[in-house]
């Protein structure tokens, strides 16, 4: 059976000549980085190297990054950082209503400690009005933390936009881009951002690897305490295969972006017009402009995301869904809801996110076994229309 | 995540449909998470199951309880049937994960308001 794998904002698989460089970064170059000896000095030029790629591909400078252990770790390490530094100067931080749970969750989390945070909402496409920004600024306001792009519905914020808001205040600005990495430019100068949360396993890198820029006279405290490295900001023995991997992955995807943006744009479009074509009542969820290349989302209605997912893997094809069911919450995606999209169309949410390994052909395989499979799910729906006269209004 | 049995009925879900002026039909919606099972049923003589058929709107787990439940209960007699509980559906499907067990209420439900539509639609043509 052909299988076919959409579901790359999820994760992606290590590419090889990313396995090839770390690999003797595990067997013979096996050094502790903060070692004096050879083998550890072996080690401390390959993340020095590393560093200064992820520096190159972001426009920062090597001193600027400092390696973690992923978008999770960056997005907390970033916003706990800079409102413990700050927090003599004040309380408050503005965010969106469609990040992810590891900056909603974190700002939750300084809510309980005292910060207050303003969550801004996103029009119909999932995307945020710097207008919103500028009305909930406050006189307290330390930090802004804002995704570039999001992970479920693919649209891109106006971050140049929000960063000069931010900039005339001197209000620190955080931007998650652990899903536009490689996808769309992410320019720290250019964008006009203080930190940047990377993340490894999203552009073919290993999963527990990533990086935190954070520009140079930004206010910040570390979280953890220890031996010192990565200038102080997050000590701990250097994960040297990990960052070695990172490197890499960053490099090659930044270095391919413009070909291949253009090519996952082609076969993204391919994908929804002809979801579109084929299936009456689809809804797409978010714009269709403002929108990483690789990512499709649309709603099936009367048809539930977790049976439309176990279906399609049936037929070798690995999706996922904003339907409650898929949850372990039960509640139907924060992003979609805030998007104003209505419960029963969550619940039909089909998330594709297409990848380096896709073809036409995979495309096409999807576009021929989706309509039968929604055509048997939706003939077992009480909702779908059966009887003559009887049509059911999905709001 | 799923057990085989789950899998065998989500593939495969027996009694799926409906039955033309069936003798009782009953609609369950599940407020946790907003899924929705219609359970029609044809009752004999001796208010005996003979034939039940269902449609749902739900993750796997409730589909393939929808379908269980009907096996489970066609050839039972009403008061029979509405012995089953929740965790006997599951226990038949081999077990299903804690986040989805409350998707097993939606077959009794839907079972119940069934019988009770009969019942109604009998006294309605007892008392002509
Ligand atoms: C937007 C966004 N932020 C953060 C994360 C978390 O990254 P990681 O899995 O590397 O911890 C993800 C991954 O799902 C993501 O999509
Ligand atoms: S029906 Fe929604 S979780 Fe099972």
């Amino acid at each position: 059976m052909r299988r076919v794998y959409l579901d790359h904002s999820a994760t992606t698989p290590v590419r090889p000549e990313v396995l090839e460089a770390m690999l003797p970064y595990l067997k013979e170059n096996f050094g502790n980085a903060s070692s004096i000896h050879s083998f550890g000095q072996d080690a401390r030029r390959a993340v020095e190297e590393a560093r200064e790629k992820t520096a190159q591909a972001i426009g920062a400078d090597p001193k600027e990054i400092v390696f973690t252990s992923g978008g999770t770790e960056s997005d907390n390490l970033a916003i706990r950082g800079v409102a413990l530094a700050k927090e003599k100067k004040g309380r408050h931080i503005i965010t969106s209503a469609v990040e992810h749970h590891a900056v909603l969750d974190t700002c939750e989390q300084l809510e309980k400690q005292g910060f207050t945070v303003t969550r801004v909402g996103v029009d119909a496409d999932g995307i945020v009005d710097p207008a919103e920004v500028e009305s909930a600024l406050r006189d307290d306001t330390i930090l802004i933390t804002i995704m570039h792009a999001n992970n479920e519905v693919g649209s891109i914020q106006p971050i140049a936009e929000i960063s000069r808001l931010a900039r005339e205040r001197e209000i620190t600005f955080h931007v998650d881009a652990v899903q536009s990495l490689g996808k769309i430019p992410v320019k720290v100068d250019e964008l006009g951002i203080d930190l940047v949360s990377l993340s490894g396993h999203k552009i073919y890198g290993p999963k527990g690897t990533g990086a935190l820029y954070i520009r140079k006279g930004t206010k910040f405290k570390p979280l953890f305490h220890g031996g010192g490295q990565e200038r102080k900001l997050r000590p701990g023995t250097e994960n040297v295969p990990g960052i070695v991997a990172f490197g890499r992955a960053v490099e090659l995807a930044v270095h391919e972006l413009p070909e291949e943006a253009r090519r996952l744009e082609v076969l993204r479009d391919r994908l929804m017009d002809g979801l579109l074509q084929r299936i009456s009542e689809l809804k797409v969820n978010g714009s269709r402009i403002k929108r990483l290349p690789h990512n499709v989302n649309v709603s099936v209605i009367y048809v539930e995301g977790e049976s439309l997912i176990l279906c399609l893997d049936m037929e070798g094809i690995a999706v996922s869904s904003g339907s409650a069911c898929t949850s372990g919450s039960l509640e139907p995606s924060h992003v979609l809801r805030a998007m104003g999209i209505a419960h029963e169309v969550a619940h039909g949410s089909l998330r594709m996110t297409l990848g380096r390994d896709n073809t036409t052909e995979d495309v096409d395989y999807v576009l021929e076994k989706v309509p039968a499979i929604v055509e048997r799910l939706r003939s077992m729906s009480p909702l779908y229309g059966h009887r003559e006269g009887e049509t059911v209004v999905v709001q | 995540m799923y057990s085989d049995k789950v899998m065998d009925h989500f593939r495969n879900p027996r009694n799926v449909g409906e039955i033309t002026e069936p003798d009782g039909v009953g609609m369950a919606g599940n407020p946790v998470c907003g899924d929705m099972m219609e359970l029609f049923i044809n009752v004999d003589e001796e208010e005996r199951i003979e034939e039940i058929k269902f449609r749902t709107f739900g993750c796997g787990a409730a589909i393939a309880v929808s379908s269980i439940l009907t096996e489970m209960v066609v050839g039972l007699k009403i008061e029979e049937a509405l012995k089953i509980d929740n965790k006997q559906i599951a226990d038949e499907l081999g077990g299903l994960p804690p986040v989805k067990m409350h998707c097993s209420m939606l077959g009794r439900e839907a079972l119940e308001k069934a019988v009770e539509d009969y019942r109604k639609k009998k006294m309605a043509t007892a008392g002509v």
